[in-house]
């Protein structure tokens, strides 16, 4: 009976750490059958441990050529996306204006439409132009689609910012552009860098938009749409799993320095009141 | 009094994120509507003739995708749905400790990138894998019977790649729940599932509705699960519009069903936003003072 009650009572818990695995379970996949040693051109059956792909990642060099053409792509995307994100939402969380409305649907649409639409649509016009599909047709894809992303991410920053610290400023004399640049800027560049962490990782997972607008260029997911008629070499899970790691690491370090920051900051703030405290009255 | 160079400021920082987004949103919308009223072929190019049987022709040939394709995400979606609470509802209240690194788990695939996510589930229900194995072994499927290839492995797909987009948006409603009105609820002898039923889900309802929308529309769209995980009698309405744009060439039947495709779910949204406006979607929308 009282098991039970304990089952119970933490069935909602359970649940959840089993959706959990479940989540986990096809990156776990990936990152076995990297070590996998496959009979044959396709790399689902296990057959046997090796290391050997570990030790030329990149040696399917269209596969290498695939991958820098991606994070080429996904690095401009991020820089253009960002810039205009930013600047609309600035806008919309500092100004009143005519026609708010019709901006936050223009901005909220594009998320919602299917991605197959979108890549449609612009394969559509592309057609009527006659405009050559390649790089910079994705570039044009890649931006639009992340715009509005880089808006709903910074926003949300913009929108539990203390104003008074940039009326302060502005108090003591600063010209807008100054105060823009070392008061606003700083407070949410952490917003701001993950708005184009955002951005640089939904240029680089895209697949189905630019299978519509690449033309021959080849991306790193259109590279392993094309081989896996063919065979998906093993090095592309030895790759995924570098990349998951790295991203990884990247967030641990990135968490671990806000929270050495947020204890500094607290350390800074007792010392102070201790300070004011021991004043003599 | 605000001069006009103030007043036009917001306009200035609008205006080149919505110029693109209209230059490469909405315009490519027009001509994709254009398209489907064309007659002609590739070789002789295309005259806009309001060739509306183009539609007429396009939805009767594929409803069949078409419905496939809905039925396909609407289960995907009520399946999210249905394991999507409980883990979002764990991760807001019952987690502790192991909140961040819970959330962290639900993000996690998103570090992969999705072909590669859809491929790994190719490896596990493939016909030799352990899985199926299980599945046969527990005679929920016959002994000679198959996983890949089947509707069951497309709706598996789909619920895996989508469940994160319904997950954050539920745990981001549940978090902001104010818990002293579960408290209230108990304190007013309400069962746990009465307070559930009565106060939880009926306060996360924006919550609800927005991981509904953002499962289903991109879910309906698909064509990577169905291509990887089915076979060709589980295509869904985004395969036919990849294959008439990409290899056949049948530009405006292609648009045809693209923009039919499109109509039904802004049609969908549109209703949503009419009742809960934008900020289930990207947050609380105040103007300014």
């Amino acid at each position: 009976m009282k098991a039970w009650t304990w089952l119970r009572e933490h069935a909602v818990l359970f649940t959840g750490i089993l959706v959990i695995f479940y989540m986990l379970a096809p990156i776990a996949i990936i990152a076995l059958f990297s070590f996998n040693d496959p009979v044959g051109r396709f790399n689902f059956e296990w057959a046997g441990f090796t290391t050997q792909y570990w030790q030329h990642p990149f040696a399917v060099t269209e596969l290498t050529d695939s991958l820098l053409v991606s994070i080429r792509l996904a690095f401009m995307t991020a820089i253009g996306a960002t810039i205009l994100g930013t600047l609309i939402a600035i806008a919309l969380v500092r100004y009143q204006f005519l026609g708010r409305r019709a901006a936050n649907l223009l901005i909220v649409i594009p998320m919602a439409t299917p991605e197959v639409v979108i890549g449609a649509s612009l394969l559509s016009m592309f057609l009527v132009y006659g405009a050559k599909l390649g790089f910079g047709t994705l570039l044009i894809a890649h931006i639009m689609f992340s715009i509005s992303f880089v808006v709903v991410v910074v926003r949300s920053r913009l929108i539990g910012f203390d104003r008074r610290l940039e009326e302060a400023s502005a108090d003591l004399g600063a010209s807008a552009f100054t105060t823009f640049r070392t008061i606003t800027l700083p407070l949410i560049a952490p917003g701001v860098a993950s708005a184009a962490m955002l951005s640089f990782a939904l240029s680089i997972d895209d697949f189905v938009i630019s299978n519509f607008n690449a033309g021959s260029e080849v991306t790193f997911p259109l590279y392993i749409f094309g081989a896996n008629q063919r065979g998906i070499p093993v090095e592309v899970n030895v790759i995924a799993t570098m990349l998951f790691t790295v991203t990884i690491i990247a967030m641990l370090a990135v968490i671990i320095q806000q929270r050495r920051a947020e204890k500094m900051a607290e350390k800074r703030e007792e010392e102070a009141t201790s300070s004011v405290a021991s004043l003599p009255a | 009094m605000k001069t006009l160079r103030q007043r036009m400021v917001p306009y200035w920082l609008l205006g080149p994120g919505l110029v693109w987004l209209a230059l490469f949103f909405v315009l490519p919308m027009y001509f994709m509507g254009e398209l489907s009223l064309k007659t002609g072929s590739l070789a002789d190019g295309y005259q806009l003739t309001w060739a509306t049987q183009n539609y007429t022709d396009a939805i009767s040939q594929y409803s069949t995708q078409f419905v496939r394709a809905f039925y396909y995400a609407g289960t995907a979606t009520i399946i999210c749905l249905l394991i999507g609470y409980p883990l979002a509802y764990a991760i807001a209240f019952k987690a502790g400790r192991w909140k961040n690194l819970m959330l962290f788990a639900v993000v996690a695939p998103f570090f992969t990138t999705y072909l590669i996510r859809t491929i790994a589930w190719k490896t596990i229900l493939q016909d030799s894998s352990p899985v199926v194995g299980f599945l046969k072994f527990v005679h929920l499927i016959p002994q000679d019977g198959r996983v890949l290839a089947t509707s069951g492995a497309v709706i598996a797909g789909l619920t895996y790649n989508f469940l994160p987009f319904m997950v954050l948006p539920l745990y981001a409603s549940l978090e902001r729940l104010d818990v002293r009105l579960l408290e209230a609820s108990k304190d007013l002898y309400a069962s746990t599932r009465t307070t559930f039923f009565k106060v939880t889900v009926p306060l996360t309802m924006p919550g609800i509705i927005a991981g509904i929308l953002l499962t289903f529309i991109p879910a309906a769209g698909d064509y990577v699960n169905s291509t990887f995980l089915g076979g060709t009698s589980q295509a869904m309405i985004g395969n036919v519009i990849q294959s008439k744009y990409l290899v056949i060439n049948d530009y405006p039947t292609a648009a045809a069903l693209s923009f039919t495709l499109l109509v039904i779910i802004l049609a969908a949204l549109m209703l949503y936003i009419k009742f809960a406006g934008t900020e289930a979607l990207m947050g609380e929308d105040e103007e300014p003072a």
